[in-house]
């Protein structure tokens, strides 16, 4: 089996902050109630952790689960691991009313690092990063298009759709201008 | 003659000269001057001509109120016409040039005008060019727009760039004066996140040019000593060079911060513009001095008392040698004792007041400066320079009493409080008879979204003027906005030494009983020139709205909207009409306050990212095999794949017929993919689509058709049936967005307790269409799972492995060819579509773009949305018929498409169309009937949908809807053209190419 590949092949732009593409990171799109049984104990035998509070995101090493709606949980993990999980999932969820579906290939990921992480970020959605918590996942917009972040090591994580990854790359970079921080 | 001054000037730095050029001519000035007392410190008072007249303008004013200083910075990809001199930062290298004049700024061919201003009344444009009409398109306005002007328009694109940013706060105040700062001092220490914006490059407003005194000693110690204490907490931002422009609802406001346009070129952005939500917004903006209206008060030299003192104690320049002083009130012999201090002589004090009594003018008194009571200027003398002034009594008609010498006029009529953000949201105003101006009604602000103020105005902007006033509603105002977010503000404000000043006296003009040769050299509006004798013409003629005296008479619509010229215009309006001020009202004051760049506005929006453009997994390959694009959504999708040499009518030819003759290739990765499981997923998709899906067995595909709620076609596609509680429907490429929400919509607000999840997989699975009598050969050839007839037959689908990569396969057609549609992870699909090139070669492979897989469809008669539907036609009309259930009870559109007007088979329904001559149908063309209609028009029968040139038959080829559908089968009818002739056309079966599907079925 050949290596799937990223949209931009781990594309780089130096500014006051440094973004990078990175992946592919393997992503499942799991819709269910939060109610509904064996869910909390599905998602840890997937991802290794508790089911994500309102607005937050659990992490456990290389793997995280995210909450996106009161039904809709993103789970993290290796890209080969995701078959894996579906076929976890699907035993500890038999008879319940979910969806799980592979979505690693439907994104694309990227790093903002650097101190001024937030700057870059806080030019294109509307968030308050004052109030934004350290184990928040937020889903907002990058200028026109959907995305979600979350902070991670001291820079952010951010997740958009693969096919407007040249536009968000153009975007964040524009924002990390060497030239651009505020107060410069 | 204007000057710099051998000592002074708080803001300049005398050991940073800076060069810059006016109109070519190279000048010198200091860091920390404005363009404006750059080019005083130069004696170049005379800076434009006016809009209507072209009257020689000079600098009024010292801040964003200038009408007159307008001028074009900077050259090819920097310039920007319109830039106010008063609020531009000097910089070494600066060009500027006047501008609005012709030939050249001292001679003005224009000028003539003043001979015909008297053929230039109010409402000129409206009365001479209301006919004929068609003129003032093709011939007034042009040669008006022409005549005049202002700057003119970049022609390059900008060197710049522009960026956006999202802030929060708790407390935004708007202005870095002595109010603004004491507010936000009590507001941060209350706790609250405050954000302060600053416009200019300085803070502490007008507090130490008007020599307040704070705490005891000089406003500069105070103003230090706060800033210093607010950079100094965590819970504060302060922003210099930004101005709020607008206030909007729910305390969200836009603030212009002007970054590098005092140092062009130095890799910062030239503008950034804040999006600012505020919980609640302080607006500490301050007051704007007004005019009085003497004849020759638009002569240069005429400046604002208060803003020439301005120009001495900030930048050691003086505006002239002899300046006689006008006023109505007492803060303008600051400016007195302020030139009198610069060792400048001040000949004359004019007071429209019969009293003069206050501790200002008692200090003038002192000095030995005469002051006149009770006068006014009859007259200003001069006409490129103010050469003197003629004195009147103010009770009078004019009969001049003495003349006196000078080059400079201060005037000053009183104070307006800056109260347009204020307003912008809906915040009202009251009239303040004693101050003669309109306040902030702190009664009725602008209300958020509790319905409780969210805009409270201080200091003098809202009407407080001393500086002792100031500092204490500041305070007052800063702890109520904290308390209203539930913060507990107890801090004092500082004290401010008080100065006894007797009231003013409103004058609105001068002399009180000027008559028309004098009113009509009194100007309100110096950039549109507007006079009195205007706004009183426009009272005789009829107009009592002030809304439309404006618009009448242009007072106020310039580039500086009226800072100037408003108060003054609308009380001249007052007396003619014999109405008191506060029932005439003000006009609007809409944002923005002062001009926002577009570029600011645009933001990041421009060149690679001024849109989102969707690109699929194979994008890299198309542009490298020279693919020509076409939007389809955001999407890009290859229109075609010319070769060197080829037209795209002839690489597009070639495409089609090497499809259906070998093997074409088609990314089809745009395609819609959305996922539907759940025990009810097959009562879901009954209730949305016409036909019957859930019957439909595990690996098989069957052709939907989406309705709206009335009836109308929105969306078709393929659906295949994954396992028993999961299906997966394709959606058009434009579609699938659409689809997705309406799904969620139903599924969220009508059947909310259905089990039925959706999902949108569209970017997870790319898809290539493999299609073409030679496809089946190449996926044999790629091995791995068994695509025959017998195991893989039309309309079913298996999920495998081909040439190693996993995939499913659909057995389904959109050409009537052998097809196969592979779906496959996006981030494998660039692979995949490069090993089925390599491994195709043998058989004929080549890419084909979307025009080619258009042609093939119509060639087969099958429909497209978009083409075929308009929002307005429903699949009865398409001969769709058979694709909807008879036998459900309900699905969506069912009812709609029982209404009379769509169960009717008077509507035109689809037909093929083959030309008589072989030509194409025009695009668009209609199907003439005989006759005309009501409207004269010509009556029609019908529409083409879809018209090509089948390059599979070698002639035209349409498809249309026509009053009896098949029925016309055989008849001849007539296309118009766009050339006006017709094209003759048999009606046909729409199934152009192999009918029995013997090939897609192979």
């Amino acid at each position: 089996m050949r290596d799937a590949v990223t949209a931009l092949g781990h594309a780089q732009f130096d500014g006051f902050c440094k973004i990078t593409e990175v992946g592919p990171v393997g992503m499942i799109s799991l819709r269910a109630n939060a109610d509904v049984k064996g869910l909390a104990k599905a998602v840890k035998a997937v991802t290794g952790t508790a089911l994500p509070a309102p607005r937050q995101i659990v992490r456990a090493g290389t793997h995280a689960a995210g909450w996106m709606s009161p039904d809709e949980y993103l789970l993290i993990l290796p890209y080969k691991e995701t078959d894996a999980a579906l076929a976890l999932l699907e035993k500890a969820l038999t008879g319940q009313h979910y969806l799980a579906v592979t979505v690693s290939d439907a994104r694309a990921v990227f790093r903002v690092e650097g101190a001024k992480a937030d700057q870059v970020l806080a030019k294109l959605s509307p968030v308050d990063f004052a109030t934004l918590g350290p184990t928040e996942l937020r889903r907002t917009r990058t200028a026109q298009v959907a995305a979600a972040f979350w902070s991670e090591n001291g820079g952010y994580m951010l997740v958009c759709f693969r096919s407007v990854a040249g536009y968000v790359m153009g975007l964040l970079s524009h924002s990390a201008m060497p030239g651009s921080a505020l107060g410069e | 003659m204007s000057a710099r001054l051998p000592s002074g000037g708080r803001l300049i730095d005398r050991r940073t000269p800076q060069e810059f050029t006016f109109n070519g001519t190279t000048l010198r000035g200091f860091a920390g001057d404005t363009l404006a007392s750059a080019l005083l410190a130069n004696d170049q008072m005379l800076v434009g001509r006016s809009f209507k007249y072209h009257r020689p303008r000079g600098i009024v004013a010292a801040g964003v109120e200038e009408p007159n200083a307008l001028i074009n910075l900077g050259t090819g990809n920097r310039a920007e016409p319109n830039q106010r001199a008063t609020t531009t930062e000097l910089f070494d290298g600066l060009q500027a040039r006047s501008q609005n004049h012709w030939p050249s700024l001292t001679y003005d061919i224009g000028v003539v005008n003043t001979l015909l201003a008297r053929f230039l009344p109010a409402g000129f444009y409206y009365k001479t060019f209301i006919h004929p009409r068609a003129a003032w398109k093709h011939v007034f306005e042009p040669i008006i727009r022409k005549s005049a002007g202002l700057g003119p328009a970049p022609t390059l694109r900008d060197a710049d760039r522009y960026e956006q940013i999202y802030a929060f706060c708790d407390i935004l105040v708007v202005g870095g004066g002595i109010a603004g700062l004491q507010a936000a001092l009590v507001a941060a220490t209350a706790g609250a996140r405050v954000m302060v914006v600053e416009q200019t490059p300085n803070w502490g407003g007008r507090a130490v040019v008007d020599g307040d005194i704070i705490n005891g000693a000089p406003a500069s110690d105070w103003i230090d000593a706060t800033i210093y204490a607010l950079q100094a907490m965590d819970n504060v931002q302060l922003h210099i060079r930004t101005t709020a422009a607008g206030v909007y609802d729910h305390g969200y406001v836009l603030a212009e911060e002007r970054i590098a346009d005092h140092t062009p070129g130095d890799g910062r952005p030239k503008h950034r513009l804040w999006r600012i939500r505020a919980g609640q917004i302080i607006t500490a903006t301050g007051a704007i001095e007004r005019p009085l209206s003497f004849a020759g008060n638009d002569i240069p030299g005429v400046m604002l008392a208060a803003s020439l003192r301005d120009y001495v104690v900030n930048f050691g320049v003086s505006a002239g040698d002899r300046t006689v002083i006008v006023t109505n009130n007492d803060d303008a012999y600051r400016t007195a004792i302020a030139l009198h201090a610069a060792g400048l002589s001040v000949p004359c004090i004019i007071d429209a007041r019969a009293q003069v009594t206050g501790d200002l003018p008692a200090r003038a008194r002192a000095l030995g400066i005469r002051i006149e009571a009770g006068r006014a200027i009859a007259k200003v003398k001069g006409s490129q320079r103010v050469k003197a002034v003629s004195l009147c009594s103010q009770s009078g008609e004019g009969t001049v009493l003495e003349e006196i010498s000078c080059d400079v006029v201060a005037m000053s009529g009183g104070w307006s409080p800056v109260v347009h953000l204020y307003s912008h949201c809906g915040g009202k105003l009251i009239w303040n008879s004693e101050q003669a101006h309109f306040r902030p009604d702190p009664a009725r602000p602008p209300t958020g979204a509790d319905g409780l103020g969210m805009v409270l105005a201080v200091g003098n902007a809202n009407g407080e003027m001393s500086a002792q006033d100031a500092l204490a509603d500041a305070a007052r105002g800063a702890a109520a906005a904290a308390a209203a977010l539930g913060f507990k503000a107890n801090m004092t404000a500082a004290t401010a030494q008080i100065s006894l000043d007797a009231p003013m006296e409103p004058v609105w003009i001068m002399p009180q009983g000027a008559g028309i040769a004098l009113r009509s050299k009194m100007w309100l509006d110096y950039q549109n020139d507007v006079k009195v004798s205007d706004v009183q013409l426009a009272a005789r003629e009829g107009y009592a709205s002030v809304e439309h005296t404006k618009r009448y008479t242009t007072l106020g619509m310039a580039t500086d909207q009226g800072k100037l010229s408003n108060i003054n215009g609308l009380a001249v309006l007052a007396n003619a009409l014999h109405e008191d001020i506060p029932n005439v009202g003000t006009t609007t004051f809409r944002p923005p306050y002062t001009p926002v760049t577009l570029g600011a506005l645009a933001g990041e929006s421009r060149g690679d990212i001024f849109q989102p453009l969707r690109k699929t997994p194979m994008h890299d390959w198309h542009v490298a095999n020279h693919a020509y694009f076409e939007p389809v959504g955001l999407w890009r999708r290859p229109y075609t794949f010319p070769q060197p040499g080829e037209t795209h009518a002839q690489s597009v030819h070639r495409e089609v017929l090497n499809t259906r003759s070998k093997l074409g290739l088609l990314d089809a990765s745009t395609l819609g993919k959305i996922i539907v499981k759940g025990p009810d997923a097959g009562k879901f998709l009954d209730m949305l689509y016409t036909g019957v899906f859930s019957t439909l067995p595990v690996g098989k595909c069957r052709y939907g058709l989406m309705c709206n709620e009335n009836g109308f076609l929105s969306d078709d596609g393929v659906v295949a049936r994954l396992s028993d509680d999961t299906w997966l429907c394709h959606t058009t490429s434009g579609g699938a967005d659409r689809i997705h929400a309406h799904m969620e919509d139903w599924l969220q607000c009508e059947w909310w307790d259905w089990q039925v999840y959706v999902a949108n997989v569209t970017e997870q699975l790319a898809q290539v269409a493999v299609v073409g009598p030679n496809a089946r050969k190449l996926l044999e050839k790629l091995g791995g799972m068994d695509v025959s007839k017998e195991a893989l037959p039309f309309m079913a689908f298996a999920d495998g492995v081909l040439g190693g990569f996993a995939v499913r396969v659909y057995r389904i057609s959109f050409s009537g060819e052998l097809s196969y549609e592979i779906a496959v992870a996006a981030g494998l699909a660039a692979a995949f579509w490069a090993t089925l090139h390599d491994a195709g070669a043998e058989f004929g492979a080549a890419a084909y773009g979307t025009e080619a897989l258009h042609i093939m469809r119509a060639e087969k008669g099958f429909i497209m949305i978009g083409d075929e539907t308009d929002g307005t036609v429903i699949p009865q009309d398409l001969n769709l018929a058979w694709a909807i259930s008879k036998k459900k009870a309900d699905f969506l559109g069912k009812r709609g498409q029982e209404r009379s007007f769509l169960a009717n088979d008077a509507r035109p329904k689809l037909a093929g169309f083959e030309t008589l001559d072989g030509s194409v149908v025009p695009d668009g063309a209609y199907i003439l009937a005989p006759g005309t209609n009501g409207n004269g028009q010509r009556n029609t029968q019908g529409r083409v949908t879809s018209t090509y040139f089948s390059p599979t038959l070698g002639r035209g080829i349409a498809m249309g809807l026509i009053t009896g559908g098949l029925a016309r089968i055989g008849d001849v009818v007539e296309f118009n053209t766009v050339s006006g002739g017709s094209v003759r056309a048999k009606v046909v079966d729409p199934v152009f190419v192999d009918k029995d599907g013997e090939k897609q079925n192979a």
